[in-house]
């Protein structure tokens, strides 16, 4: 009796979860002249009109691709630089080490309205508006107090005499980073660059402001500024939205772990 | 090579770019905000603390500021309340936790902008889901007393799945003994959340507090996207007339002010948690 009741709420949990997402994924293959009366709740005629629509003249395809290319990119260098730095203050002789970490964090909790306006004048100033490099600078920067906490957490937890016997078998401290601590943190590395990656493939603000054309134009842009002739087409938001978020279920599925280990690593370790 | 010298040479990148990327700009933004600056006239004037002057007068500014507070209120404490109940529920034993964790999490990972479309259109006065389920005719985006309340809802939706990780962490954390105990001394179920649980996860109670009041606050994607700040100003957070200010009316001098506002709004929210977790931990 008990079980029922709380495999009951389970299925209501997963359906207030899901149910907006199958909502539009439900939306995303009803016809235009369906999506205007409800009931129904279902397609008649499921198709994919919609999905054909938004692929077709490549704009929507370059889009995704600045996407990938932005958040790719975002990641490896906040995990090549952040390590880097995690590094430092877990296992080399720092003077100041609270006092970094609390600066870190302290930068972590600005709010992106307040950088955004010089960050736009600088950046049209260098003439990098409207390319990859400004997204990728700004997101680097922005992940960089979140993947050096959670990282210093995780190379914390790793033995100091690992590191001394590496620096006593002579390795430089370079070469003890990179052949004994980054490999021995994979988990913790790979937890950090999956939130990386979905904070930089989300990202609004700054790429409202930063870029201008289909050259740099990130996923949330696209979708928000969808574009419509007399009103808002539905049905292929819908489907832009369903396909946008594919990746990221799937990779919620692939490393539910992982992601938890890092959002909890990154609140409570700290 | 001294170590510490070595640990200069680990720490400097991360730090340099900090310091260029964010520091720079606040004390830029702080800068600006001293100055009217019209970009397509090319003005720009020192006004001293004129803006902050003609901030207080301004109906606007105050409109945007209780919005924000009430989004932040509301929505933090709708999602601590969802968040623990959810929490509570993963902690049972149940086969399929994996499974079950995943699906919770997926509001969490999809971007702010698609489940702003995506409640849109539910939200959708007149072939919106909600309407139909609920058996109602409410214009949610176009009242202007829903439309806020429309933006919460998301947003606790959005959310809840972040809380309610972080407050599972917490419960995991507590020995089972502890309850065992509590038990042989007779507390029923209620007792043993409010004389066990509770007390046991405070701590990250207090730090899902902090994270999420001062995200709440900032909050940008959520209503730009969704009302954008309509109808009527009504659910207008301080991050969004910021943002109209600074690049659709382009006036970048009181738009800065405007964001150094939040920066210090957050700034005190942040001091004033760090100040009550600083008592606590003086207290034990």
């Amino acid at each position: 009796m008990r079980k029922g009741l709380l495999y009951i709420s389970l299925i209501l949990v997963i359906f207030y979860s899901v149910g907006p997402l199958l909502w539009q994924l439900i939306t995303s293959l009803k016809m235009d002249y369906e999506l205007t009366r409800i009931p129904p709740l279902l397609p008649e005629n499921p198709s994919l009109v919609h999905y054909i629509a938004i692929f077709k003249g490549r704009m929507f395809l370059r889009v995704i691709a600045n996407s990938a290319v932005v958040a790719s990119l975002t990641t490896l260098f906040a995990l090549a630089i952040g390590s880097l730095c995690s590094f430092g203050l877990a296992k080399l002789a720092t003077r100041y080490k609270a006092l970094i970490l609390g600066f870190v964090l302290s930068i972590s909790m600005f709010p992106p309205i307040a950088t955004v306006s010089p960050l736009y004048l600088v950046i049209r100033s260098i003439g990098l508006r409207d390319t990859w490099w400004a997204l990728i600078i700004t997101y680097t920067t922005f992940s960089l107090p979140l993947t050096i906490w959670i990282l210093t957490s995780f190379f914390r937890e790793l033995p100091d005499e690992i590191y001394y016997a590496a620096r006593v078998d002579g390795c430089t401290p370079f070469q003890s980073y990179y052949r004994i601590v980054l490999p021995l943190s994979a988990p913790g590395i790979f937890a950090t660059a999956i939130l990386v990656f979905i904070f930089s493939w989300n990202e609004f603000l700054y790429a409202l402001t930063l870029t201008s054309t289909q050259a740099s134009r990130t996923i949330p842009v696209a979708i928000a500024l969808f574009p419509g002739i007399h009103e808002i087409p539905w049905g292929e938001i819908a489907a832009a939205s369903v396909t946008v978020t594919a990746p990221l279920i799937i990779l919620v599925f692939a490393f539910q772990r992982r992601i938890i280990e890092g959002l909890t690593g990154g609140a409570v370790k700290g | 090579m001294k170590r510490s010298e070595a640990a200069t040479w680990f720490i400097a990148p991360a730090l340099l770019l900090l310091a260029a990327v964010t520091i720079y700009p606040i004390i830029h933004v702080i800068y600006l905000s001293l100055h009217r600056k019209l970009l397509i006239f090319g003005i720009s004037e020192f006004v001293g603390l004129q803006n902050f002057l003609f901030l207080l007068k301004d109906g606007r500014f105050w409109g945007a500021l209780g919005n924000t507070a009430y989004f932040t209120a509301l929505s933090v404490s709708g999602e601590l309340i969802l968040g623990l109940a959810l929490a509570l529920l993963m902690n049972k034993a149940f086969s399929g936790k994996g499974f079950v964790r995943a699906m919770v999490l997926i509001p969490w990972a999809i971007p702010t902008v698609v489940s702003a479309k995506m409640w849109e259109w539910m939200y959708n006065g007149d072939f919106g889901i909600l309407n139909y389920l609920l058996g109602t005719k409410v214009n949610w985006l176009g009242d202007p007393f829903w439309a806020l309340h429309a933006a919460i809802m998301m947003d606790v939706w959005k959310t809840t799945p972040f809380v309610a990780i972080l407050l599972l962490a917490g419960l995991q954390l507590i020995p089972p003994d502890l309850y065992s105990a509590a038990r042989i001394d007779g507390a029923g179920p209620f007792r043993l959340f409010r004389h066990v649980t509770l007390p046991l996860i405070k701590p990250m109670i207090l730090i899902v507090l902090i994270f999420r009041s001062l995200d709440a606050f900032r909050v940008f994607d959520a209503v730009y996207v969704l009302t954008g700040g309509g109808p009527a100003n009504t659910t207008e957070t301080l991050s969004v007339y910021a943002y109209k200010v600074l690049f659709q009316t382009l006036q970048i001098g009181y738009g800065s002010a405007l964001a150094v506002v939040v920066f210090i709004c957050v700034g005190l929210i942040a001091i004033g948690f760090i100040g009550i977790m600083g008592r606590r931990v003086a207290y034990r």
